[in-house]
């Protein structure tokens, strides 16, 4: 029995003392998009670092099939793409081509195999042409893209993207979309852009305080106004979700004809 | 600080033709060639001016083999150059021997131009070999020819990653500065240099928090403490005959006036 992410009363606290995660419980299914939204300091980044082994908790955390501990952190990084918030931080090689090629290689595949990937992961986020240049040379869009693509060249499961939209102008922002429309993996878009997560998603969670405070359809997180203004959350003025199409996704992925077993079905908001 | 950013970049990178016969070479070869040519300049003794014009006629082929304008090499070794020159400009002046003219209060010896003409000689091929290395080769290329000649690891990476973020904290500057001068901030005196203090601390604090958040992105994508190699590099015949004729001429020239002198 596998799933996407199955976080069991995920808790985890800074050396300094601060709960940053307090009793998560999260279940999500293999092809799920779910927008995981909050106000800052609501522990949604250090939620994305566990999904990858980067800090680790108290309680019991399976990402993309595995438990996440100490001795498969290789396997589970393969299996997990986290996408950070600032292309410069994720992108640190000279140019976009051994950018990509990064993750392959690290994961032992040979330079054929890597420049094959590099190759497919650009094509799939639109940005074949950017293999040779330096990442600083990139719009920001088209940074964001290439991101997107060093972590698709691992082929993950899971991809996880940390305030995709952020510093993005309205057609960076469409094209982001348009290829994020593409991708079939399981997606988790942790961001405060409502309508972003509208457009894409068909599940939200609000991460508030360290707590999972909602976790419902996205329509149904969104049209929520005052659950929204608990968590310093917000549509845009005159926004009308009625409008907004969301767009379409493939079937999930089922892994083995097996489920999640503890599946989402409450989609209620929890308060 | 745009002005002079734009300015610089434009002074780096590749330039003449990207598929010359000596862009495509192995970087190896390209460092091994030209560091050969300027150890060959710098260790020549000073009168031994038929080896400085054998240096400048193989850089002079080179350039030209690489379609690497003069207007180009010019450009970019002037930035070095007049540094280097500026040490050297003293030597006429303070080292006696041979003819004595006087410039008014001061003397200039012979011996000391001698000095002069030979170490601008030494310095000007010296900085055009590392000007053609650098139009011919890209810095990442660069960084994996010193690696394949054993440079340590760490070196290198430094040198990657700094070239890498180096316009990350350009722009970072440029926009601190922007926000200073936007709320009128114009420094006369050295005591209104705090806020300069202050932007570097914030620039500091910065740098680092991206140093960890950097690192964080390479754990997660699986990196274990050793950077991969995607292509490796070869040596093939063209990078033999190159390593051969520049450096094996010049040597043997600068061994054969040793053996005379």
């Amino acid at each position: 029995m596998t799933c996407a992410i199955d976080a069991r009363d995920l808790t985890y606290r800074y050396p300094n003392g601060h709960v940053a995660l307090s009793g998560i419980d999260l279940h999500i299914e293999h092809g799920e998009r779910v927008a995981v939204l909050g106000p800052n300091g609501a522990g949604k980044t250090t939620l994305m670092l566990h999904l990858n082994g980067l800090l680790m908790g108290e309680g019991g955390l399976e990402v993309a099939g595995l438990q996440v501990e100490r001795g498969r952190l290789d396997e589970l990084r393969a299996r997990v793409g986290l996408v950070f918030q600032d292309p410069d931080d994720q992108l640190f090689m000279p140019t976009v081509r051994e950018d990509v090629a990064f993750g392959p290689l690290n994961m032992g595949a040979t330079p054929a195999e890597a420049l094959e990937r590099v190759d497919e992961a650009l094509a799939a986020v639109r940005m074949a042409r950017a293999a040779d240049r330096a990442p600083h040379e990139l719009s920001m869009g088209e940074r964001r893209r290439v991101a997107i693509a060093t972590v698709l060249a691992m082929h993950p499961r899971l991809l996880v993207l940390d305030e995709p939209s952020a510093n993005l102008d309205p057609r960076a922002r469409r094209e982001l979309l348009d290829v994020l429309e593409t991708i079939d993996q399981t997606l988790l878009v942790v961001t405060h852009d409502l309508a972003f997560a509208a457009e894409l998603c068909e599940r939200a969670v609000i991460l508030s305080g360290g707590r999972i405070v909602a976790d419902a359809s996205c329509r149904d997180v969104l049209d929520n106004e005052a659950l929204l203004a608990r968590h310093d959350l917000e549509l845009p003025a005159g926004f009308d979700l009625a409008r907004i199409e969301r767009r379409p996704r493939r079937a999930p992925e089922v892994h083995n004809g097996e489920h999640c077993s503890a599946s989402s079905t409450s989609m209620a908001p929890c308060c | 600080m745009s002005g002079l950013c734009n300015h610089s970049l434009e002074l780096s990178g590749l330039a003449g033709d990207p598929a010359s016969p000596v862009h495509r070479l192995d970087p190896r070869a390209k460092i091994v060639g030209l560091v050969a040519v300027t150890v060959v300049a710098v260790s020549t003794p000073l009168h031994a001016w038929p080896v400085y014009v054998a240096c400048a006629i193989a850089l002079a082929l080179v350039a030209a083999a690489a379609r690497v304008r003069p207007v180009t090499v010019w450009r970019r070794a002037r930035v070095v150059l007049p540094l280097v020159v500026f040490v050297a400009a003293f030597i006429p002046f303070l080292r006696p021997g041979g003819a004595e003219h006087h410039l008014g209060p001061l003397t200039v010896s012979d011996a000391g131009l001698a000095v002069l003409a030979a170490v601008a000689a030494k310095a000007a091929i010296g900085t055009v070999s590392a000007v053609l290395l650098g139009a011919t080769t890209s810095f990442p290329s660069v960084l994996r020819g010193l690696e394949g000649l054993r440079v340590p690891r760490l070196f290198t990476l430094i040198a990657a990653f700094m070239y890498r973020y180096l316009f990350v904290i350009v722009e970072e500057v440029h926009r601190m500065r922007i926000a200073l001068a936007a709320r009128a901030y114009r420094p006369r005196h050295v005591l209104q240099a705090g806020p300069i203090g202050r932007s570097v601390t914030a620039l500091f604090l910065r740098t680092y928090g991206r140093g960890e958040r950097v690192h964080l992105a390479m754990l997660a994508r699986g990196y274990r403490g050793t950077m991969p190699q995607l292509v490796p590099l070869r040596l093939g015949a063209a990078d033999a005959v190159f390593i051969a004729a520049l450096a094996g001429t010049l040597v043997a020239l600068r061994i054969a006036v040793g053996a005379f002198a």
